[in-house]
């Protein structure tokens, strides 16, 4: 057939038109000479409105205009996992060798997997059987610590399968159905811009341990979750995001750069291969996949780059894991849809933002999910979603907070003035919220104690006095407040400084396991009541305030063996006691 | 190479020439005037037959019927080499001193492409600028981006010169450079830059741009994207550290919205396009260190926030790309500060990689940790004892509020010749920290404080 050639009609930045023939709306498209890589937005008459991902100085109309016929879509398989993709999925690495240079060139294409390297494959059915769309034909150990599943495109029946080393495009074997006969292969392909499906979600009942203890204790997100992290700048949005992405008890990592500072991806790139996974020792680059999309990459890779994250996030739950997401920051993708929205002429809606941005906000989000995964065998997993929102001058009254506010359901609130004061992390206690604690609280009664909640609503309940308490001490100043009231500020000072603040920089203190977390939090609010009973008891505030055992809390944070807390708050009992003898 | 006489319509800064083939998007154009003057431009927006036209400079006196326009070929490109150190360039790249014209090495687009993430490395030398509130408390380090928060009527033009004048790696003697560019900026202040650096012999080792305030503004777009190439240039293909000095940005983000209201697309916040933050990484993005190269490119933007507000759009997204800020107080410097910057909203993200034991000191960090920690209680103290009183307060506050004070006096009030070595600097926090009582140090090791606390009697007061 011979085909008839299309051509570019308009450019304006990173808008193309072009006449197309047989376009078709989100198909991907190549334009000019250069063949740089763009998706089609919009279809008037015949002329295709595109979006390209590239640099497109120096097109010309009348250059070439020449659709795929295919959707963007990511490549599924071996060899994702310790990889750094730009949000076209592609490979960095490769994109360097091609370019030979530090720069990004234009019109590079670099597929997403290695086609030359030999995986091992061990096939787990075998001739003959009979296999559902997702069920697991075989396995790939993809890294030391992850064993990739390969998963049946297709329901039929096996026609042949062998184990063997293989490279990921080789036939690993073939299935038939309805008579007809399908090659298999280590990879497939997936619409970025199409959720994954499952056969059933579920209602969050798991926490994601975050080893972060104001997240775990105060506010924490269940598995499959929503989270959003909104702060101006400088309030420690990224470090927060990154000790999430280090710490947390999922197996796999996504970790989306949208639109942000290239030296903090490098910051990640030679961080992770160092960093211990603390479950297995081995370098938690094997768990993770990267996609960078800095500010000044093309803007429209930028806007496809949370949907390839998100997908390959969605396919490694396939397999049955816990995938935690981050995405930093959500903000940038919103101003992407906002630039090119506005390339397009359309009407905008708030603040210039395109009028659908509330709807691509909760589709995403609604990505995030517990489930039971397709395929024959009970496979469950998850993917959580944490999402870095920027507002502009902190002020999160404006429409990507409030919309991205609405689907999630867990707020971590960044304050400015806590960074200022080195109180790290910078969470506030008092603005932040999580909708899961109810879902989670039987959890945490049978995994951890059965008074925790209890106390964690004590403990909240203080510091929402210590807030009250502080508007009278800006009038009176602390010495006229009662004992009572002043003992309160000394353990909401304890809480603040002892619990809340973690040190990521500290070997011991970077994670924090939930017990030990429990154990911190005990200690304190033992040494509150014992406060509150001595004071009843005529013992006056500062001998407690002098009182050994308080430094020997200020530096529990570094206790590693558990049996110390025990020693700790005997030694609470012990110095109260003899305080109430000296009386 | 085509000349069309097609001009149809002309509006502010943009000719929209019709009837034209084969023109390529962001492609240069020279106007022909009919006295002959010639004027450059940009190609903004092309179809299949019309192209509008971005005009450096002014559009007055072009016409629809005289005037003539040539579509170059090619994009902005910049000649290159490196005879163009101690030289001093217009806003368009074209020589402004007397000197002859340069002859390039080679020619490369002003609008760069984008470092791929994979192939930079971690900026992590310390850059010693002799400013204690940088040095000690929002150090710089070599490929790193901060940009300096002023007001109208501080002193930023003194602190960027001092940094230009005083900025070292320690115990190295590796090539160095300085390229400045100034946007927008008035003769006076740009005759201030240029004696300082011929007094101090830095113009042998600088390349300067020069766009001033009767510069057409549309020029301003160009020019610190002609800096940055050549600061590129320098740093990767010849291997040397280039501090890049761009003064004023909040100009160069006003001439972005003249352009864009001409063009009238929809405005996002304060009428400043809704791309601006992506135009703006387009510049500030490029900094830092790649492998494979000795070179780093280090930039310290200015800007100046319109009614000292942090949120404004420019100072916002601004403080979104960079790494960190540097902030200039205006309380400060009504207190005969200089150089008056608060470390409380400062801040480099950089620090931690660029400091500690073999880089500069082991106790950096703790120090200045706790010197955060105490100013910060000391001047939320200043208030509380605005109100009840400094009596009203605890002997361990009032040691707070005189650290607060000793602090701003000592620590951050400095010379503008005065070039502190970070050891100084830490000397100096270690005898403001002494004011506290030692259970207050939290922050800083233990084994720290008897080492480096000179025990002189301060504390004790």
């Amino acid at each position: 057939m011979a085909k008839e050639q299309g051509h570019i009609k308009r450019i304006s930045g990173p808008v193309v038109e072009a006449y197309v023939p047989g376009a078709r709306l989100y198909d991907v498209i190549k334009v000019g000479n250069e063949k740089l890589l763009g998706e089609i937005i919009k279809i008037v008459g015949d002329t295709s409105v595109v979006q390209v991902y590239e640099d497109t100085s120096g097109l010309r109309p009348g250059e070439p205009a020449e659709t795929t016929g295919q959707p963007l879509s990511v490549e599924l398989g071996p060899g994702i996992l310790e990889s750094i993709y730009d949000g076209i999925q592609r490979p960095l690495k490769v994109i360097e060798e091609r370019a030979g240079g530090v720069f990004i060139t234009r019109g590079i294409e670099a597929p997403a997997l290695d086609r030359k390297k030999v995986w091992e494959f061990k096939a787990v059915v075998k001739k003959g059987d009979k296999v559902k769309v997702g069920d697991v034909i075989g396995t790939v150990q993809e890294t030391d610590i992850i064993v990739h599943k390969i998963m049946s495109p297709y329901e039929g029946k096996i026609e042949t399968i062998s184990s063997g080393k293989y490279k990921i495009e080789d036939d690993v074997g073939s299935i038939s159905y309805e008579g007809k006969k399908y090659p298999l292969k280590m990879y497939q392909r997936w619409f970025v811009r199409k959720s994954r499906p499952v056969i059933e979600k579920f209602p969050p009942t798991i926490p994601l341990i975050t080893g972060q203890r104001i997240v775990d204790t105060f506010f924490p997100i269940a598995k499959g979750g929503t989270a959003c992290i909104p702060g101006p700048f400088g309030s420690g949005k990224t470090v927060t995001q990154q000790s999430l992405a280090k710490y947390s008890d999922t197996q796999i990592v996504v970790y989306i750069g949208c639109g942000e500072r290239g030296n903090e991806m490098t910051d990640v790139l030679k961080e992770f291969p160092h960093l211990v996974d603390p479950k297995t020792g081995k370098p938690l680059m094997m768990r993770t996949v990267l996609i960078a999309n800095t500010s000044n990459m093309p803007v429209a890779a930028r806007e496809a780059s949370v949907y390839t994250g998100v997908t390959i996030a969605e396919y490694f739950r396939d397999m049955g894991y816990d995938v935690a997401l981050m995405a930093d920051s959500t903000s940038r993708w919103a101003e992407a849809m906002r630039e090119i929205g506005g390339r397009l002429e359309e009407m905008p809606g708030e603040e210039g933002y395109p009028a659908y941005l509330a709807r691509r906000l909760a589709e995403f989000y609604e990505r995030a999910g517990r489930v039971r995964c397709l395929g024959t065998d009970e496979r469950y997993g998850s993917v959580s979603i944490i999402g870095a929102v920027s507002p502009p001058g902190g002020d999160i009254s404006e429409p990507v907070s409030q919309n991205t506010l609405r689907v999630t359901k867990v707020f971590l609130a960044l304050d400015a003035s806590l960074a200022y004061r080195r109180h790290f992390p910078a969470i506030n206690w008092l603005k932040s919220y999580t909708l899961y604690s109810d879902a989670l609280e039987e959890f945490y009664a049978e995994n951890v104690s059965s008074d925790f909640t209890k106390m964690i609503k004590g403990a909240m309940g203080l510091l929402q006095k210590e807030s009250e308490l502080q508007e009278v001490v800006q009038l009176v100043g602390p010495d006229a407040l009662p004992e009572k009231e002043q003992a309160v500020l000394m353990v909401t000072k304890m809480i603040r400084e002892d619990f809340l603040q973690q040190n990521a920089y500290s070997d011991v203190d970077a994670r924090c396991e939930l017990k030990k977390q429990y154990q911190m939090l005990k200690t304190i609010m033992k040494f509150g009541e014992r406060t509150n009973n001595a004071l009843d008891l005529g013992v006056q505030l500062k001998r407690i305030n002098e009182l050994k055992v308080k430094g020997t809390i200020g530096r529990m944070k570094e206790i590693a063996d558990m049996k110390e807390f025990d020693k700790l708050q005997k030694e609470i009992d012990v110095n109260f006691d003899d305080l109430l003898k000296m009386r | 190479m085509k000349e069309y006489k097609t001009i149809t319509e002309i509006a502010g800064p943009l000719v929209v020439v019709s009837d034209v083939s084969g023109v390529a998007y962001n492609e240069i154009v020279e106007i022909m005037m009919p006295n002959g003057e010639r004027r450059k431009g940009q190609v903004l927006d092309v179809s299949t037959n019309t192209a509008v036209v971005q005009v450096f400079g002014s559009t007055t006196g072009i016409s629809t019927t005289q005037s003539t326009v040539r579509f170059l070929g090619e994009t902005m490109r910049l000649g290159l080499t490196t005879d163009m150190l101690g030289r001093v360039f217009t806003g368009l790249g074209e020589p402004r001193d007397k000197g002859p014209r340069v002859i390039p090495k080679e020619k490369v687009d002003i609008t760069g492409l984008p470092i791929n993430p994979y192939s930079r490395e971690m900026p992590n030398e310390f850059i010693q600028t002799g400013v204690s509130t940088i040095d000690g408390m929002n150090t710089l380090v070599r490929g790193q981006k901060l940009p300096i928060f002023s007001g109208a009527g501080l002193p930023h033009n003194q602190l960027t010169v001092q940094i230009a004048r005083q900025a070292k790696v320690r115990g190295t003697g590796e090539k160095f450079a300085v390229v400045f560019a100034a946007i927008g900026i008035t003769h006076e202040e740009a005759s201030f830059f240029m004696r300082d650096f011929e007094k101090t012999g830095a113009l042998e080792s600088a390349v300067l741009f020069l766009n001033l305030a009767d510069d057409p503004s549309v020029e301003r777009i160009i020019t610190p994207r002609l800096a940055l190439t050549t600061a590129e240039y320098l740093a990767y293909e010849q291997g040397m550290h280039v501090l890049t000095l761009i003064t004023d940005m909040t100009n160069y983000c006003e001439a972005l919205r003249e352009i864009s209201s001409a063009r009238q697309e929809v405005p996002g916040r304060r009428g400043y396009p809704g791309y601006m933050y992506t135009d703006l990484s387009t510049i500030y993005e490029r900094a830092g260190r790649v492998r494979g190269s000795k070179g780093s490119v280090t930039q310290i933007p200015v800007l100046t926030m319109p009614g000292d507000d942090k949120t404004h759009p420019i100072a916002d997204l601004t403080g979104y790309i960079t790494e960190g800020q540097i902030l200039l107080s205006r309380d400060l410097h009504r207190k005969n500060i200089y150089p008056p910057v608060d470390p409380l909203p400062s801040l480099s993200r950089l620090m931690n990689s660029g400091i500690g034991d073999k880089k500069t000191r082991e106790d950096h960090k703790g120090v200045s940790d706790q010197l955060y920690a105490g100013y910060a209680n000391g001047r939320d103290l200043r208030s509380l004892s605005a109100v009840v009183g400094e009596e009203a307060l605890s002997a361990t506050d009032r040691r707070f509020l005189r650290l607060a004070d000793e602090f701003e006096k000592k620590f951050v009030q400095q010379g503008a010749y005065e070039n502190r070595d970070i050891e100084t600097t830490l000397d100096i926090a270690w005898d403001l920290l002494s004011i506290l009582p030692e259970e207050e140090l939290k922050r800083v090791k233990k084994e720290h404080i008897p080492k480096y606390m000179k025990k002189n009697g301060n504390g004790d007061s």
